[in-house]
């Protein structure tokens, strides 16, 4: 066991998985010898070989094209995306080609590839790299749409998308990287896939989040404890198909929900929580949803971070309404 | 200062087509002959003479009703039945939606094939030692999967390879570039065919690009790449064989552009080439129909006849009414079942609708 950060978690996790499994093939822009921009892949190629992890060419279509064609001829993919801005380059490959496959071929042919992207702000990044865009994949029939929220589950959930028969995306927020430290036990093990938590229990209102915003809706949760208001926090952590079971009993409990995340708010998966409560939940509410995103606008300038990314404040003042609703 | 004259910069390599056989059936190119016997000779033939009955068939059970989305493949015999004819029934096929008659060819039954048309998920399913996927509808998307499994075949160390076809439209994809440059880049085993029928619905080739002809495209990416006269079969097939004994060496990927004509429209929905063709234009091709020019060929040799094709002809049509009968036996499209076909373990947010469905299917 070992503190350690997201990335390096996320490290461990392909490096278990590639010990396990021969089929297992990393590849992507910088992934080899650079070890990836972020050092997610750092020391892989050295350790496995060129032909377990490698670079590609330039260009997203082809890199999906090539797990595809990977998946087909038996290898279990594990492709890179460098950033998440960049899959409208591969969307074909993804939703048009990846997603169907099984289904396209009457379930005769398995697509076990695992597709992982760095997204999300708070790290002024350029243009078209933090862009949340979990909710383009999420309204995927035949995907798995999966985002930890900090190192524990990265490596969990890493392990099981990856053995997973199943393609997966798997989605890295860039701020969760390094940002904080969690015990990770040395070890394989996995996360369950289409399984949310909660992460911390409370009475009074369920907030339902993921990723960074996870983290943001847990100091709220704290502050907000102090001021004896009590907040169940869940951790979507599969963001598609969701966990239906997890966010109606919670909701029956609370009777209250807010629904933080950090994409627009015409974006991600928000809307989806919420059609999901107001079809199965409506009469366990003793408040409307209230969602808490970004504004509708395009990604903003890193500058314009601060003001246009939700944060722990926003996240306090909408459980503060819908518990004084 | 001196001017760059950018017109002599222009790349116009102009391969001449490579032919075997002129348009009555004689061999015009003895260094090109293949080495096939009898047998195989009479069998490409009797192939070519199978896909143009599917074509007409297919087009009539169109017309009733009876079928669903077909694309012509009248013309193209040549095209596509020699270069399959040149492959090795564990290389891996990634065809369009024309290319259904190489797929047959390679192994899928008929029945399926016509399921795949009237669309029925019956037809997909693929047995497991077929080295295939179902016709590719995204344009380009082929190409780019190709070089995946070309690799992955490397990897394993096959002596095989994978190949896959477009069209002339399809090469202003930018998928058809990518797939070609990551399986140059990788060295990988894949032949990229560019059939080439001159127009992709409507638009005429030279719209498509300023390339003096298709396989220039290969040198951007920096594979071999050859023209071929794509109504004749010899041709095809040997440029073919050739490519492919060349891939499975280790030397990389091949281009081949096939210089054919469709007799029919684009596909049987809706499209009328009345519209952008000539009459002129659809004579002159027919002069060069390559089951014609095959058939000439053997018959001149004392290998085939008129009543050889009659004879194949009622065998064909007798497949085709065991597979259409088939077909009309197959269970209706069940939303169940698409549910449990869509994940490998079902989510339970899935696994909630099934359950949905069938207590309102047991009420």
């Amino acid at each position: 066991m070992a503190k350690l950060t997201m990335i390096k978690a996320i490290t461990a996790a392909m490096d278990e998985e590639l010990a396990r499994d021969e089929k297992v093939q990393i590849f992507g822009e910088d992934v080899g010898k650079n070890g990836g921009v972020f050092r997610a892949t750092d020391g892989l190629q050295a350790k496995y070989g060129e032909d377990r992890v490698f670079d590609t060419p330039l260009a997203e279509s082809g890199i999906m094209g090539l797990a595809n064609g990977l998946a087909l001829t038996g290898f279990r993919p594990v492709p890179e995306i460098q950033f998440m801005g960049f899959i409208y380059e591969a969307f074909d490959q993804i939703a048009g080609q990846m997603a169907r496959y099984r289904f396209r071929m009457g379930g005769t042919r398995e697509f076990p590839i695992t597709l992982r992207t760095p997204y999300g702000g708070g790290v002024h990044t350029p243009e078209l790299h933090s862009d949340s865009l979990e909710g383009l994949v999420a309204q995927i029939p035949g995907l798995r749409v999966v985002t930890p929220s900090g190192p524990y589950d990265a490596k969990g959930l890493l392990i099981s998308a990856i053995r997973s028969n199943d393609p997966v995306v798997y989605l890295e927020h860039m701020k969760l990287y390094r940002s904080m430290r969690e015990e990770v036990p040395d070890e394989a093990y996995t996360v369950p896939l289409d399984k949310a938590e909660v992460k911390q229990e409370g009475s009074d209102v369920t907030i339902i989040s993921y990723a960074y915003m996870l983290q943001a809706s847990l100091q709220a949760a704290k502050d907000l404890e102090k001021q004896g208001i009590h907040a169940e926090v869940l951790d979507l952590r599969t963001l598609a198909p969701l966990d239906e079971d997890t966010i109606l009993q919670s909701v029956k409990k609370t009777g209250r929900v807010v629904i933080v995340q950090e994409a627009q708010k015409q974006a991600g998966v928000a809307n989806q929580v919420s059609r999901l409560i107001g079809e199965e939940g409506i009469l366990y509410l003793d408040a409307p949803i209230k969602v808490v995103a970004a504004p509708d606008t395009p990604y903003p300038f890193s500058q314009g971070e601060d003001p246009w990314l939700p944060n722990k404040e926003t996240i306090e003042q909408a459980v503060k309404d819908t518990v004084n609703f | 200062m001196k001017q760059l004259d950018f017109e002599a910069l222009k790349h116009s390599p102009s391969f001449k087509p490579l032919t075997v056989l002129n348009e009555q059936g004689d061999v015009v190119n003895e260094d090109m002959m293949p080495d096939l016997s009898d047998e195989q000779l009479t069998e490409l033939y009797k192939q070519m003479l199978w896909s143009r009955i599917i074509n007409d068939r297919a087009t009539k059970l169109n017309r009733q009703g009876r079928l669903g989305f077909f694309a012509p493949t009248a013309g193209e015999e040549a095209s596509q039945m020699g270069s399959n004819f040149a492959m090795d029934k564990e290389d891996f096929l990634l065809g369009g939606y024309r290319d259904v008659p190489q797929l047959v060819k390679h192994g899928l039954p008929l029945a399926k094939a016509f399921m795949w048309s009237k669309g029925m998920v019956n037809g997909n399913k693929y047995p497991a030692d077929l080295a295939a996927v179902p016709p590719q509808i995204i344009i380009g998307a082929q190409y780019v999967q190709t070089a995946g499994v070309a690799l992955g075949l490397k990897k394993k160390g096959a002596k095989q390879l994978a190949y896959t076809y477009t069209g002339d439209g399809g090469t202003s994809q930018g998928d058809f570039y990518e797939g070609m440059n990551f399986a140059g880049s990788f060295k990988a085993p894949a032949l990229f065919f560019v059939q080439d029928n001159l127009y992709a619905i409507s638009v005429p080739a030279k719209v498509q690009t300023a390339a003096h002809d298709f396989a220039d495209k290969a040198v951007a990416v920096g594979i071999p790449s050859i023209i071929v006269d794509g109504m004749d079969a010899l041709a095809v097939y040997e440029a073919s064989s050739q490519a492919r004994e060349y891939i499975v060496a280790g030397n990389g990927p091949v281009m081949i552009e096939t210089l054919t004509y469709r007799y029919g429209p684009h596909t049987l929905s809706g499209d009328d080439p009345k519209r952008y063709r000539t009459k002129e234009e659809e004579d002159a091709w027919h002069q060069k129909d390559p089951v014609v020019r095959m058939k000439n060929f053997l018959t001149k040799k004392g290998l085939w006849s008129e009543d050889k094709d009659k004879a194949y002809t009622e065998e064909v049509d007798k497949e085709i009414d065991d597979a259409m009968k088939e077909v009309e036996s197959q269970p209706a499209e069940s939303v169940a079942e698409y549910l449990k076909d869509e994940y490998e373990v079902t989510p339970p947010a899935i696994q909630h609708e099934l359950d949905r469905l069938n207590s309102k299917e047991g009420k």
